[in-house]
């Protein structure tokens, strides 16, 4: 059975078990949406007072928005419920079970759930997108960026992917990790926004750090870059920047696997 | 009589003491609590950097900063995490039985805990914001306020706790008709993050939006302490304020206990 079968299998069990809770469901994917909304609420105010936020104008700005829903859903819906349910499975020692099944662990414990709800997200990041692209001053459509787009969604994704099991391998160490998920909404919280707002002494050090070491400015801000200022024209690193990007992706992927490894050969199983 | 200071006291302590069992976590998690603001700051200089204007709907740079920080003190006293979903619980599980049977007074019990709980914050967070005020002192142009504005601004801290306890349970006391509460909870939270100031100076608001915030309890949870602070508040309207706020506790002083009277005669106690 290939890992495509296993993953399918997975996702229509997630949806089958959605389903079953429907009215729970179609909850989920309102309160998802209207936070998203009232973030747009947000700066479309911020909006009426200025006319641009660090070179983004507004509609620019929405595409930024919208790829952040875009990548934010996608990390939600595959990979968010399994690594909260990492440190869960650490600590009761359900970990053994992923363990000694015939498959790749950090394939088996990184996707095993799928959350449909929070894809709703996604149709309304379409929707803001197509929305908002078409009324960006001089906005001329580009088919590599039509085609970058998506596939800069996805290293972004990836991105954020590896960060994640990262911080949900350390609670393979640490025993128990309660604070992983404010600590993955504080990390992330710096990437939900234009690279170029980080200037002056302070900005820029973290706006290096933010984007060389660990690679989380990257993840938006090179797509939304490619769609919303054809290939990123305006960024203060230039078309360059969608080149690491790749490399930061593999390399972020690379060692987050090492990470894992690493953490589960100092796994001591807790009971079961 | 003494008695009754007896266990009430005896609450207290026990309270506190389940408090201190996470004290490392938690000094942590208050410092995390900032970082969101260092990418407000971040934010905000771009905003104003993009409107030209020195000042927006009557904040200059630093006041829109300073309120920021403000509010996360505002924050800390009216946020009650955990309270209505907790009662909520209660009710579900059976677990409120037993405040029908102990003479003791739920309400009471679960204000002192409370207390107590926010006495231990403050005493771990009391560094951290310390440190971060200090840091940040710049941005507060026009230096420590009159005393009066300082006495009514500790006035209205006081009261935002008081409303933010008072109001919550009463939301958590809903739980009597409708076992589960937890999509209502988010919809009042999503309310409050956008009403209360939470998110931003209420002044941004467009009319009609700003007169319906002005009448709605929420604005006293984040903004008004703030406002008071920043001296956004006129010195006459300073009394005739802190009057509604009083008056918005006390209405949801009665509703809490009004509902929760009501409750108790259709409760029937399921679970054991």
């Amino acid at each position: 059975m290939s890992y495509l079968g296993v993953f399918l299998t997975f996702a229509r069990n997630s949806l089958i078990r959605d389903m079953t809770f429907r009215a729970n469901f179609i909850i989920e994917l309102i309160s998802s949406m209207s936070w998203m909304a009232m973030n747009l609420g947000f700066y479309t105010l911020v909006y009426r007072y200025t006319q641009n936020i660090a070179g983004w104008d507004k509609y620019e700005f929405f595409v930024f928005i919208a790829t952040t829903m875009f990548v934010n859903s996608l990390v939600q819906a595959f990979f968010m419920p399994n690594a909260e349910e990492l440190s869960e499975m650490v600590r009761t020692g359900g970990l053994d079970f992923a363990l000694l099944k015939p498959i790749d662990t950090q394939f088996l414990v990184s996707l095993q759930r799928v959350n449909w709800s929070s894809l709703g997200n996604f149709l309304v990041a379409l929707m803001l997108l197509a929305y908002a692209v078409p009324r960006i001053e001089g906005y001329q459509f580009s088919l590599a960026a039509a085609v970058l787009y998506p596939l800069y969604i996805v290293a972004g994704v990836l991105i954020l992917y590896s960060v994640m099991i990262t911080l949900a391998a350390t609670s393979i160490w640490l025993g128990r990790n309660q604070s992983l998920y404010d600590f993955w909404f504080y990390i992330t919280n710096f990437s939900r926004y234009p690279m170029e707002i980080y200037d002056g002494p302070f900005g820029k050090p973290l706006q290096w750090a933010f984007t060389f070491i660990i690679p989380i400015l990257v993840v938006i801000n090179v797509p939304a870059g490619i769609m919303a200022k054809p290939i990123l024209a305006d960024n203060p690193y230039g078309p360059w920047l969608a080149v690491f990007a790749v490399l930061a992706t593999i390399a972020a992927l690379a060692f987050s696997r090492w990470v894992f490894q690493k953490a589960l050969g100092s796994y001591r199983s807790a009971s079961s | 009589m003494v008695a009754r200071v007896q266990t009430w006291w005896t609450i207290f302590r026990i309270c506190v003491e389940e408090r201190l069992v996470y004290r490392g976590d938690f000094a942590l998690g208050t410092l995390m609590r900032f970082l969101p603001i260092v990418t407000q700051i971040f934010l905000w200089t771009a905003v104003f950097a993009g409107a030209g204007k020195g000042a927006i709907v009557g904040y200059s740079q630093n006041d829109i900063i300073a309120y920021y920080l403000l509010t996360t003190i505002t924050r800390a006293f009216a946020s009650m995490p955990g309270l209505a979903s907790g009662f909520a619980r209660q009710v579900r599980e059976g677990e409120i039985k037993k405040f029908m049977i102990q003479p003791i007074d739920v309400i009471g019990f679960l204000l002192l805990a409370r207390v107590a709980h926010k006495i231990i914050y403050y005493a771990v967070a009391l560094g951290p914001f310390a440190l971060v005020f200090w840091l940040c002192r710049g941005y507060f142009t026009a230096g420590w306020p009159e005393p009066t504005v300082l006495a009514a601004f500790f006035a209205s801290l006081t009261m935002a706790f008081l409303l933010g306890f008072f109001l919550e349970l009463t939301i958590g006391m809903i739980s009597f008709w409708f076992l589960e509460v937890s999509s209502l909870l988010f919809v009042y939270m999503l309310f409050n993050f956008f009403c209360s100031g939470h998110m931003f100076p209420l002044e941004i608001l467009p009319q009609p939006w700003q007169g319906i915030v002005e009448f709605l309890p929420l604005k006293y949870l984040a903004y008004y302490p703030a406002a008071i602070f920043l001296g956004k508040v006129p010195p006459d309207e300073l009394v005739r304020g802190l009057m509604i706020q009083a008056g918005w506790v006390l209405f949801f002083v009665i509703a809490c206990r009004t509902a929760l009277n009501a409750g108790y005669h259709r409760y029937s106690g399921y679970g054991g």
